[in-house]
């Protein structure tokens, strides 16, 4: 109700106790497209939708590699996601200097979640308006972290964030408690398919070699993202589910282990 | 540096006596006017100094043919007449196409190498690629010039394949100044081992003989072995272990030969 007199200024708390520009910079994540993260016992697997502003534009990149062992999906304002970038590499490079090991994921999300809320608490500043997915494999193995412009951050097992990705949580509500042991590829089909869950009826209606990037981290590999052409294995993944099922001539065949991508 | 000069820093020990001449050298009064690091110390006897570098011996080189280019190093590190170690790695990968060898003090090897890894990693995530190996040699100058006023005590080889798929050696001095080579080598044993690759990988001081070809990958690598087993016998601070790297289109490949350990 009062909304909008204790809305314009990031250091007034409205009587509701609640800091509504902070609000207003999560709504800006809801706005990005859609990401999603889902983690096993040994990787984690982030899948992204990359939107273009028109037929002539590129579509945007949302994928970026921190280190050799994490790296991070991004959703909302694309510049203020180039900055926190900058940092998180910054962060990883100056650790492995002094300490010559990988920086722990728990700490770098901290250090991120750390600097977001600095700009939630100065009259001169406003608060990043992204969330990352953080996704990454270290000496306690593969995690993945949900950062905020709030300066929250979270550890999940699965987690979708920007625009429409309820229709992925659901999917991954269902289907979250046979990550831990499933391997890269079925892991990897996971994510495509609750990636799947978030395109429209009206504008990006599937999933296609352009507007799709996969990234897998974990035991033993590298961060190393896919996209283009390279992505084209996990998108053949999950169609060749969907032309089995009208079939139903195989049923075998459809739980047939999938080969390497 | 001379080699039959001690450590410099048996100068600075308390219970020197400068006076007293021991094992047949005077202490205090040497200075190498033709190493630059050596500085004079007009100071009076019996008085402490910090000398900020050491010389941990060891030998490097960087050896190139039409695609190919083999680095190598020997292991050994030497302090005085001592040799704390007998295998310390003086070699890093930085990219599948250029490796970089360095002898002189180790510390500022270890230092070195980290910043450039840094330096490397900072390159790929900006320009979403790996540095080419002429990036590399006039960045690695460029870091050894910015510590001209005291310098990484590091002379450097580098040495891997160009854009264009040949193979180049560059060698440095400790603040920077480069030349690309075919044939470069460094270290205690560097004046030892330089005659000997000008006249068999390059085939200057020779006559001219037009059916002589260049030399192939294999064969490359049997001269190198040659070349520090003998580098070996005559330099004390070279031995123990070679390692070996080959660089070809291929990518790294890492081997290690051993040598005399006396």
């Amino acid at each position: 109700m009062f909304r909008n007199q204790y809305d314009t200024d990031i250091t007034t708390y409205s009587p509701q106790g609640r800091l509504h520009q902070v609000e207003y910079a999560m709504e800006a994540v809801k706005q990005g497209s859609a990401v999603v993260g889902v983690r096993s016992n040994t990787h984690v697997i982030l899948a992204t939708l990359k939107r273009s502003a028109s037929e002539l534009a590129s579509h945007q990149k949302k994928l970026s590699e921190i280190d050799d062992h994490v790296g991070v999906a991004i959703a909302g304002l694309t510049a203020d996601a180039r900055v926190l970038t900058r940092f998180m590499r910054n962060e990883c490079l100056n650790h492995k200097y002094v300490f010559e090991q990988p920086l722990a994921l728990s700490r770098l999300a901290l250090s991120v979640a750390d600097k977001c809320q600095v700009s939630t608490q100065r009259a001169s500043k406003r608060p990043f308006g992204v969330g990352l997915l953080l996704a990454g494999y270290d000496a306690t193995g593969p995690h993945l972290f949900q950062t905020c412009p709030s300066g929250n951050y979270y550890e999940y097992y699965a987690m979708a964030i920007g625009s429409r990705s309820q229709g992925a949580k659901t999917y991954l509500e269902r289907t979250f408690d046979s990550f831990p042991e499933c391997t890269v590829d079925q892991l990897a089909k996971h994510a495509v398919l609750a990636l799947r869950e978030t395109v429209s009826s009206s504008k990006d209606t599937e999933l296609t070699l352009e507007n799709t990037a996969v990234a897998i981290v974990g035991k033993g590999t590298n961060f190393v993202i896919y996209e283009d052409d390279e992505v084209k294995p996990y998108l053949d993944m999950i169609d060749a589910d969907e032309e089995e099922q009208p079939a139903e001539a195989e049923p075998a065949a459809a739980d047939a282990p999938m080969t390497d991508a | 540096m001379s080699i039959l000069q001690p450590n410099a820093s048996v100068r600075g020990l308390p219970n020197a006596d400068p006076r007293v001449a021991s094992s047949g050298f005077k202490l205090g009064e040497h200075h190498d006017p033709y190493d630059p690091l050596d500085v004079a110390h007009p100071a009076a006897p019996l008085s402490r100094h910090f000398h900020p570098y050491e010389d941990n011996g060891g030998t490097v080189l960087s050896v190139s043919g039409g695609d190919y280019t083999i680095v190598a190093s020997d292991t050994r590190l030497g302090s005085g007449y001592s040799v704390p170690t007998r295998y310390v790695s003086r070699v890093i990968k930085l990219t599948d196409k250029a490796v970089l060898a360095s002898s002189g003090m180790h510390t500022d090897i270890a230092i070195l190498h980290k910043v450039l890894r840094i330096r490397l990693t900072q390159y790929r995530h900006r320009h979403r690629k790996e540095m080419s190996l002429e990036a590399i040699s006039q960045l690695l100058s460029t870091i050894l010039y910015y510590r001209r006023f005291q310098p990484y005590y590091t002379f450097n080889v580098l040495g891997g394949i160009d854009e264009n798929g040949q193979g180049w050696s560059y060698g440095y001095d400790a603040i920077g100044s480069h030349e690309k080579v075919r044939a470069v080598c460094s270290g205690s044993g560097q004046y030892l081992l330089q005659p000997v690759l000008d006249n068999q990988v390059e085939f200057r001081q020779m006559a001219a003989d037009p059916t002589r070809k260049e030399l192939q990958l294999e064969p490359c690598v049997e001269l190198v072995k040659d070349a520090f087993t003998s580098t070996c016998e005559r330099d004390i601070y070279t031995g123990d272990l070679v390692e070996i790297c080959r660089i070809t289109a291929k990518g790294v490949e890492m081997e290690k030969f051993e040598l005399r350990a006396d």
